[in-house]
């Protein structure tokens, strides 16, 4: 069930309306049985994956949470008797039973998510290699079909685990709420991948209906509908079209794939999680924020902390940093400062931890090669920013023009324009996107850009009108966040002033958004991950 | 207002909900295809329900071999047969069901004609065609199941009941007509007939390739059972015909289906393209498009062989000397004659030839 269905839209209404009719108790179980329906939509034969993770994470959790409470009372109950030394072993020995728990089921998870995801590129990486090396025969991909939202729901359920692991949150008793915690339908397909001691202060609570929460949610989900139907499925035809044919499509049609792309991924990703914010407020439920302008940074650090923020947060709280304190990479943390010196050797295990990170944050978008160098690329890119930051210190300090506004403007520029260069690796196959690169300089054909040629890419002047005027639109609401929330702002308007702004924007949905029969209904593009 | 509203807080939500109504209907009427211009065919359906009297003798349903083939003026003027045709292009036959049923909820003829030529579809084709054939058909329960028998897989149940959902793009492409038609729109047809004068004679008319089954789809003859089950219960005679259209081809063995078919119920069938000849179809001159459709003359010399047919033979009477319904076909025929002056003068046809 697509967020831009007319089944979906009529599937939410629903819920709303049962939301704020029935005994407020109730409220979270009806949340749990939407969630399960809006799952079957999808076939029920994927609900066994999401049940199988729900309960094993779920048994986990109790089982760590109640490890962690027995050790508390076995301390207590022996904090005469035992030793410093026995209250030490004992304590490992615990940690040890909760650190088989969480391995063992976060193996079991993740391994049904590499399964499902991996297997065809394995296979298709050992054909390549079989193939280089003379060999006939090949081996048969299994064609697994990946069960909608896993790469979110596995990775939410995982961090659920390490934080009841460290301590960090109580594990939640009732399988049921735990399940509910999973599955959440608005966040279901593509995130953000929330923290259970976020979510769950207002997933489970007792929500009365008042009008102004509702109509703020709904406000939000119809923003998220103007970005992907009028914008990002508009800008799909055109993008597709490009990206089809490499053998005519070069030069400065690279360029605008880049531009294009970059487009169609922020408006089609931020107007998702719109909705999805929007969904949940509306709901009562607060879902955190998953982007904050990124394409307003100034570096791609900066891009980093600001672009999917809760896919990247789980990067580095549940592979980054316990991979930093590992005792291997601490090993190798003595080795290098021993062998390079204290500021090189300190260095290298850093660098090794980001590269395994940003392998397997290519590798979580896509199992394909061209996902992988993209996530590398961007670990290089982000190494040798970091390489280069004493030299950029020097270079502000002997400048102190560079601390304006215009030399700001050219790095949110720079910055913009190496993120739409590293998009090259979501559009094209690895080899594919090198080519296409290069022949914006082999293929001088930037004529095309003004003598019509862009018409013929399946968007017509309209359309491109269209986009500008969505994309100036997207600018100024962004420029206006950064003096706080445009809602707000716009709440605080008179009555008709409101009308006319929430209903002129549901028109201009309604009126010009890409759907229905000459447009392919649209997934999401993170609905792929 | 707002001193109002704040006292009142349902005046705000009320006269809110009556201004997003009232824009949305607005842009309903304005985005909706008037056909008025061009592709004609999607108004056809839609007439019918303006007609003041509907007591009419003969219904005709199916497609553009009814609705461009027979000319109700002549059976009228000639036999005095008040007939009306509901056809609409590459109308299928469970549409043609559905409309035979929603045309009973408003009078029972004593004959219906049925264009057999929609028996080779077991499936709807196109949503263009489903269209035409279907908005035109009033709110009904008979709608409802021929807009959900009708659906192809890219269609919507919802983009019926609101069509601004399915035209929300032809803001890009309004002319004056969509603002001018925006509430009522001008008869296109002369009692579902479709009229055209010019003549383009029939050459090099292709063949039918062979096919590889030309057994009719079950589906095509649940409705036929339907339909035929339909007329027997309402007392309403039953006649299936084929028109003397030469493309798309008719074959031999789907025509002997059709007569097992007829026989097996006791239903007349009458096949004109075997008619041709005593009719005196003369696809020089009687067709607009090579053989597809039968031009005005064409249809009036079939109007006629099938109003003899009607009146000999299944005892039709002739109605002519009825005040209310003189008085209507009168308004009908002065506008047919209007019509093939202004298509004779269109076409550059010398009338006197």
């Amino acid at each position: 069930m697509l967020f831009t269905s007319y089944s979906f839209i009529g599937f939410l209404a629903v819920v709303l309306a049962v939301y704020y009719i029935i005994p407020k108790r109730f409220q979270w179980m009806l949340l749990l049985l939407a969630s399960y329906v809006f799952y079957l939509f999808a076939g029920a034969e994927y609900l066994v994956y999401i049940i199988a993770t729900t309960v094993t994470v779920f048994i986990a959790g109790v089982c760590i949470d109640n490890n962690f409470t027995r050790q508390s009372g076995y301390l207590k109950a022996h904090k005469e008797e035992l030793s410093k030394d026995e209250k030490k072993a004992y304590k490992a020995k615990q940690k040890k039973i909760r650190l088989y728990w969480l391995v063992g089921c976060v193996i079991f998870n993740l391994g049904i998510l590499a399964v499902l995801k991996y297997t065809d590129f394995v296979i298709s990486n050992i054909n390549g290699v079989l193939s280089a090396f003379g060999q006939t025969g090949e081996i048969s991909f299994l064609s697994l079909a990946l069960p909608m939202g896993i790469s979110f729901y596995t990775f939410q359920a995982v961090g659920y685990l390490v934080d009841v692991y460290r301590g960090g949150v109580k594990a939640e008793r009732n399988l049921f709420k735990f399940a509910l915690f999973v599955s959440f339908f608005p966040q279901l397909i593509q995130g953000p991948i929330s923290r259970f001691g976020d979510l769950s202060k207002t997933l489970y609570g007792e929500h009365s209906f008042e009008s102004g929460t509702v109509s703020r949610g709904l406000q939000r989900v119809l923003w998220g509908y103007f970005k992907k139907m009028v914008i990002a499925d508009r800008v799909l035809v055109g993008v597709n079209t490009l990206i089809a044919d490499t053998g005519t499509y070069q030069g400065a049609y690279v360029v605008l794939v880049m531009l294009l792309y970059t487009l169609e991924l922020y408006s089609d990703f931020t107007g998702g999680i719109d909705i999805t914010i929007g969904i949940a407020e509306s709901l009562g439920i607060k879902v955190e924020e998953n982007f904050n302008r990124p394409y307003f940074s100034k570096s791609l650090k900066e891009y980093w902390r600001r672009w999917h923020i809760s896919m990247g947060s789980w990067f580095r709280d549940y592979i980054f940093y316990p991979l930093s304190v590992s005792r291997p990479v601490q090993s190798l943390s003595k080795f290098t400062r021993n062998h390079f010196g204290i500021a090189v050797g300190k260095r290298i295990p850093v660098y090794f931890c980001m590269l395994v990170t940003w392998f397997a944050t290519g590798i979580w978008h896509g199992a394909s090669w061209n996902f992988i160098v993209w996530g590398l690329s961007n670990c290089v890119i982000l190494m040798v920013s970091e390489e280069l930051e004493p030299l950029y210190e020097k270079f502000h300090e002997r400048f102190p023009a560079t601390r304006g506004r215009a030399y700001q403007a050219f790095e949110v520029l720079r910055t913009f324009s190496l993120i739409c260069l590293l998009h090259l690796f979501d559009c094209y196959s690895v080899s594919n996107a090198f080519k296409m690169f290069a022949s914006i300089f082999t293929v001088h054909n930037w004529s095309i850009l003004f003598d019509g040629s862009v018409l013929d890419l399946g968007l017509s002047a309209l359309d491109f009108g269209i986009l500008a005027a969505g994309v100036v639109i997207m600018l100024s609401v962004s420029l206006l966040q950064r003096r706080g929330s445009v809602r707000d702002r716009i709440s605080r308007r008179p009555y008709p002033v409101r009308f006319v702004v929430w209903y002129g924007l549901f028109l201009i949905v309604l009126l010009v958004g890409a759907y229905g029969i000459g447009y392919d209904a649209s997934q999401f593009i993170y609905n792929q991950f | 207002m707002n001193q109002n509203a704040k006292r009142h807080p349902w005046v705000k939500f009320i006269v809110s909900a009556l201004i997003v109504v009232l824009t949305l209907f607005l842009l309903q009427c304005l985005l909706v295809p008037k056909y008025v211009d061009g592709v004609v065919e999607g108004a056809f359906i839609a007439e019918y329900y303006e007609e003041e009297n509907k007591d009419f003798d003969v219904i005709f349903i199916g497609d553009c071999e009814v609705y461009e083939n027979f000319s109700p003026v002549v059976l009228w003027e000639n036999y005095g047969i008040n007939s009306y045709i509901r056809g609409s292009a590459q109308q299928y036959i469970w549409q043609s069901y559905y409309l035979l049923e929603d045309t009973l909820n408003y009078s029972t003829p004593n004959v219906v004609i049925f264009n057999v030529l929609s028996l080779k579809y077991g499936e709807a084709q196109s949503e263009a065609y489903n269209r035409m054939s279907l908005e035109g058909m009033r709110w009904s329960s008979s709608k409802v199941k021929s807009i959900l028998a009708s659906m192809t897989s890219e269609e919507s149940f919802l983009d019926y009941v609101f069509p601004i959902l399915r035209y929300h793009t032809r803001w890009s492409e309004l002319t004056s007509a969509d603002i001018q038609y925006m509430f009522s729109s001008e008869k296109v047809t002369f009692n579902g007939y479709y009229m055209r004068v010019d003549a383009l004679p029939a050459e090099n008319v292709p063949t039918g390739k062979p096919l590889g089954d030309y057994s009719f789809d079950d589906n095509a003859w649940k409705y036929l059972d339907m339909m035929a089950e339909l007329c027997e219960e309402k007392g309403i005679t039953l006649i299936l015909i084929k028109a003397p259209s030469l493309y798309p081809y008719w074959y031999d063995e789907w025509d002997e289906q059709v007569v097992e078919y007829a026989e097996e119920h006791g239903l007349t069938y009458i096949n004109f393209l075997e008619l041709t000849d005593e009719i005196g179809i003369d696809y020089n001159t009687d067709t607009y498009d090579a053989g597809l459709h039968m031009n005005l003359s064409g249809a009036e010399k079939l109007a006629d062989y099938l109003g003899d047919v009607l009146s000999e033979e299944f005892g039709l009477e002739d109605r002519r000397g009825d005040a209310e319904l003189d008085a209507i076909w009168d308004e009908v025929i002065a506008a047919y004659r209007e019509e093939i002056e202004a298509q004779y003068e269109l076409y550059g046809i010398d009338k006197t030839e």
